[in-house]
Order: structure tokens, then sequence, then C-alpha cells
């Protein structure tokens, strides 16, 4: 390894600064609060409590496993065809798919309340050609994953495109040259290659869906209570700092395994994970 | 790409322009007491509810700009959702504010734990419109250290179209015809609440048996429940997509423009009254500023438009008596006094009771 020189310490010293005052400091504050009692006494007692969440933790994973499935079986062939088309009509789709981005997600999921109420313009349209249901559709788990499919699709897409409209063209080629049928094509080449991309993609939809709050508050009408839900009301209303703390705490190791696992399908890939 | 981004710019700022221009500066309110400009050029830091004051929409005094006018005073404006989340901010002391509007048990928490400080109430020369029953409440017996902003009551809302008769008990929230239409708090306190009244308990208990008893009650309701709503109660109730909810009585009032299928009562139970007070954080930097602050809210045209804006109920005589008052004597908003001899305040609980329901909050969303 290099030994880096007096001007690029210089220059990395601000992000370090940065990094140890808002993410290192921060971190610690959590491990602290979480080991401690309303006393400021090391204890075990808000971790023993987590006991009481364990349904929360399981639905939070639940809810987060299966908007990451949905958005990368939405995301895969997305990418993959617009990474087909010529450079202007990329442009153009890409800008679309950020577009919502550009709303605030406050905004946006708010609107999703009204699409999805029972009055709402979607049961309307349904209720005509007679496939509406009495109630709407809020107030459920599925609108819930709705919601952070629809939030988090950006993130699949785009790490998965960039990586797609990188590909050698030259390789596939070789393979379809060497025989190779369209479906070995796409699993043993295509998506192998492009597997960097799904990775970061993935660890990008999970991680946030994980610890949702907001969405889950307002389209699962308040009877899904989410990790992020719990860590929110023990901040905001309950003011147990401790028990929020172990929650929060709980919440980075159940990410951090999950991209452990992760992980494992990248080590061999050179490039490994492009966050 | 870039050409979109040019054509966007243009029109925000045309936008801007046209709002900018639209409106000359005109005062035309007319205040009782003096404003000195000594403290101009200061700044004060005011903390309040989202849409609480009168804020010159659709034409109604802008009050913290006819502040600024009259005295120099730059107002610093920023709002809150709930008591509690202005509870962390005011004990965390990561920021400074000089004025707060909490409601009645914050206050009480507020001032056990030393976050208020006292003033000279009767120093502020429009004192004398408070009307008597809002002074000395339990929380600030003896008026030293909050001035009454607006009060409300919580009551039963319900869509008359959906609605056989008209309910007149807490017990139609579990009404087995409604189910998927009953719309509840998602606080606890006031969650709670809905089913103390039923059980005619005393809200502020510490008995943990009646707090097991009112969440056996909710957890009997659950499955008739559509959802748990805070604001989001003017969309649902507007839209007619459930047909009963419990609110407070000023937000009926907004609700009832827009659908005039809504009703309202005051359940025979009895239900809660809430006193929002304006008061001065013990870390305020400008209490001089503050003072001034709190005697202009007080003033007649001021408290009349955010009568006006806030439909809530005003302790203001000079608002109550006022002829113009288009919410004078209205049964909602100051309902008469067999009605409002059956509420009950909420009071601050022991921490402990307090972690007690917090706890079969959870386990009810859970459940």
């Amino acid at each position: 390894m290099k030994k880096s020189s007096f001007f690029s310490r210089m220059a990395v010293a601000p992000h370090m600064v940065w990094a140890v005052v808002f993410i290192v400091v921060p971190l610690l504050a959590v491990i602290y609060y979480a080991f401690t009692n309303a006393k400021g006494q090391f204890s075990f007692e808000s971790i023993f409590k987590l006991r009481d969440y364990l349904p929360t933790i399981g639905l939070s994973m639940w809810f987060g496993l299966l908007s990451t499935v949905i958005c990368f079986l939405l995301a895969y062939p997305f990418a993959y065809f617009l990474s087909q088309k010529q450079a202007n009509a990329q442009r153009t789709m890409i800008l679309l798919v950020m577009l919502p981005m550009w709303m605030n997600l406050l905004i946006r999921t708010y609107s999703w309340m009204l699409i999805l109420e029972r009055n709402g313009i979607l049961n309307k349209l349904l209720t005509l050609i007679g496939l509406g249901r009495p109630n709407g559709f809020l107030n459920t788990g599925g609108a819930v994953v709705l919601g952070m499919v629809y939030n988090y699709l950006p993130y699949m897409i785009l790490p998965i495109f960039t990586i797609m409209s990188k590909l050698d063209r030259s390789v596939i080629e070789a393979a379809q040259d060497l025989g190779g049928s369209r479906f070995n094509v796409l699993f043993r080449v295509i998506f192998p290659l492009s597997l960097p991309g799904v990775v970061s993609g993935i660890t990008m939809v999970f991680v946030p869906s994980v610890s949702t709050f907001y969405i889950s508050q307002k389209l699962g009408g308040g009877s899904f209570l989410l990790i992020g839900d719990a860590i929110e009301s023990q901040f905001q209303s309950v003011n147990n700092f401790n028990l929020g703390a172990s929650l929060s705490l709980i919440l980075m190791v159940l990410i951090l395994i999950s991209m452990a696992i992760m992980n494992r399908f990248t080590d061999d890939e050179e490039g490994g994970m492009i966050i | 790409m870039k050409r979109f981004c040019s054509v966007f710019l243009c029109v925000v700022l045309a936008a801007l322009c046209l709002f900018g221009c639209g409106k000359k500066e005109t005062s035309t309110l007319t205040v009782e007491a003096e404003y000195p400009r000594d403290y101009e050029g200061t700044v004060l830091n005011v903390y309040n509810w989202g849409q609480y004051i009168s804020d010159g929409s659709e034409g109604s005094l802008n009050v913290n700009k006819e502040f600024e006018k009259l005295t120099g005073i730059h107002v610093n404006y920023s709002e809150y959702d709930s008591n509690e989340s202005l509870y962390t901010k005011l004990k965390s002391g990561g920021a400074a504010y000089d004025i707060v509007i909490p409601s009645d048990y914050m206050i009480a928490r507020l001032i056990t734990e030393n976050l208020l400080q006292k003033f000279d109430v009767t120093a502020l020369s429009n004192y004398k419109y408070i009307a008597d029953e809002f002074k000395n409440l339990y929380f600030d017996p003896a008026n030293e250290y909050s001035v009454p902003y607006q009060f409300c009551y919580v009551g039963l809302i319900y869509n008359s179209t959906m609605v056989e008769g008209s309910p007149d008990s807490w017990g139609v929230m579990w009404d087995k015809k409604y189910a998927g239409n009953i719309l509840n708090f998602n606080n606890s306190r006031d969650a709670f609440g809905v089913a103390q009244y039923y059980l005619q308990q005393d809200v502020n208990s510490n008995n943990k048996a009646d707090w097991d008893a009112a969440f056996e009650k909710l957890k009997e309701q659950k499955p008739l429940i559509q959802s748990y709503v805070m604001d989001e109660v003017f969309n649902k109730m507007e839209g007619g997509n459930a047909a009963i909810a419990p609110y407070y009585s000023g937000d009926y009032v907004t609700m009832k423009e827009v659908n005039p299928d809504l009703a309202f009562v005051y359940p025979k139970e009895g239900s809660n009254a809430s006193v929002d007070s304006v008061c001065i954080p013990a870390s305020a930097g400008n209490v001089e500023a503050a003072k001034l602050y709190i005697n202009f809210l007080m003033e007649p045209e001021v408290a009349l438009a955010n009568a006006e804006a806030i439909y809530y109920g005003s302790p203001n005589t000079a608002v109550t008596s006022n002829p113009d008052y288009s919410l004078r004597g209205n049964e909602v908003i100051y309902p008469p006094q067999e009605v409002v001899s059956k509420m009950q305040y909420f009071q601050n609980l022991d921490p402990e009771t307090l972690a007690y329901i917090n706890n079969l909050w959870n386990q009810l969303k859970i459940s």
C-alpha cells in the first residue's frame, strides 16, 4: 500500500471529522443508551424489553423482504430492456424514474392514501367494472408493501441499470455465438455479471424498507406497527430514549447480518459492492 | 434536459414575482396596548402547533407579520405536531424558544421539570380580556406560567348518511353495525380516553386495573376499527370514507364546511376538555419580546382573527362578545354548561403509569 502524503491526508480530513462527529459519536450514543436505564446506570432492562417487540421486528423483516423481492422482480427486466435502448431514450426513461423522487416522500405517501381510500379513484374505477372492494385497499398490509415498493423502486432500478449499461456487449455476443440459448445467456452470463448492481440495489431497498416508519402509519391505518414506528414513538411520545436506542441497535444488527449474508454472494466478484 | 430545467426555473421565478408584487402592505390593525420598539432587530423564536395561528391566508390577518411591523422584532416561527415532540425538544435542550403553546397536561409536566419560567400576567394590559373560567386552571392554579390561547373539547363526529339516528353515547364506537367504518385516535392517551369515558372512569387514574379494563375495551373494539388516525381524519371524514370518528370540536367545524353530511355530538358520558396556553420556556433568550408577543395575542382584533382562522374556542371575552364573530354562540365550539361540567382535563400521569399505558398501547397495535 502506498503511503499517503500530507496533502491527501488533509484532503480527507473534513470527511473524517464529519464521519466522527455525525456517524461515530451518535452510534456510540445509541449503544450507551441501549445498555443503560433511565437513571443512567448500566442495565439490560431495555434489551430484555425487546422481547415484547418480537412480532414488530418479525413483521418489519417480512415486509422489508417482500418489498425487496417485488422491487427486484420489477426492476431487473426494466433495467435490462432499458440498457438495450438508445442513449436518448435511456436518458428520458431514467428521468421519468427519478421524477417522483423530486417530490417529498410524505406527499407521495399521502397521495397514495387518497388513491387507495374507499372512495378513492382506484376503488371507484374498479367498482365500475365490478372489481371494487367495499372497504377500499387502504389499511392493509398490501397497501404498506405497495407504498414501500413505490418509494424505493428507483433505488433498485438505478444501480442495476448502471451495471447493465456497462456490460461488455462482446461477452454476450460470444455466448450467443457459442450457441448459448437465450435462457443460458441470461442466467449464466448476464445475471452473474450484473450481480454487483443487484446486490447494491437490494441493499438500498432492503435497508430503508426494514426501517420504514411513516409509510406504515399512513397506508396501514395505524394497525401495522413496524420497528421504525416503535422507535419513533419511543423518542417522540414516550420519551424512553433507552428503549428507543435498544430498538435502533437491534435494527442495525439485523441489517448488518442481512448485509453480511448478501456480501457472501459477491465476495468473489471483482468490484464488490458499489454503494 | 437543460432546456427543460431552464423552462422550469423561469416558471418558478415568474410565479415568485407574481406572489411578491401581488399585495401591497397596508396595516388596518388597531391595537390597544403600547408596543415600544425597544427590541427592534431582535429575534423572537415562536414554536406553535401546526395551523394554529391566523397566517394571512384567504385575506385573513397575518398575526406574525403585524407583530413584526409594530415592534420591529423578527418572528422566527416554527411548528410542531404533538405535545410530546415539543417536550422532547425542550427537554433535550437542543433548541431555544421564546414562546411555546403546549396543552394543559404538558404545561403541568413542563412546570414540574422546571422547563418553564414565571412571568407576571397582570402586567400584561390585555390580560383583562381573559375570561375568569380560564384562569386558575389546575395546571397553573396561580396564573404564574401561562396565558390561555385557545380551547377545545373532544366529541363524536359522524356522517349522518351512514349512521342511523343520532347517537348520544360513546357506545356507538363498539356497534358492530359500523364495523370497518369507525376511526379512533392514533395516540395512546386520546384513544384510551374514548374507552375511559365509555366506562365512566377517571381519565387520570393511576390504578392499573382501570387501564387494563380500558385496554380490554379497546381490544374488543379493534376488529371494528378502520384505522387509527390523527390528521388523516380530515380526508377520511370529508370524503365519506368512514362513518364515525372521535375528534376535536374545532376541527369538526372545518370538516363540516367540506362535507355538510357530517354531524357532531358530545356523548352523554362526557369527554375531554383541553386548553392550549402560551408559555415562556425557562431557556428563553428574549423574554421581554415574548411578553410583548403574548400581550399582542390577546389584542381583541388579533384574538378575533385567530379564533376565526382556527375555529377553536377563544377564552378572550373581547372575541366572544363581539357581534361580528362568526362562531359566536356556536354550540359545538361553546357548548352549554351542562355539557362542559362533564368534561375531564387530562393531567400529567406519573412515569410508571405512562410507561404502563404505552406498553398496553403497543400490545393493542401488535394484537
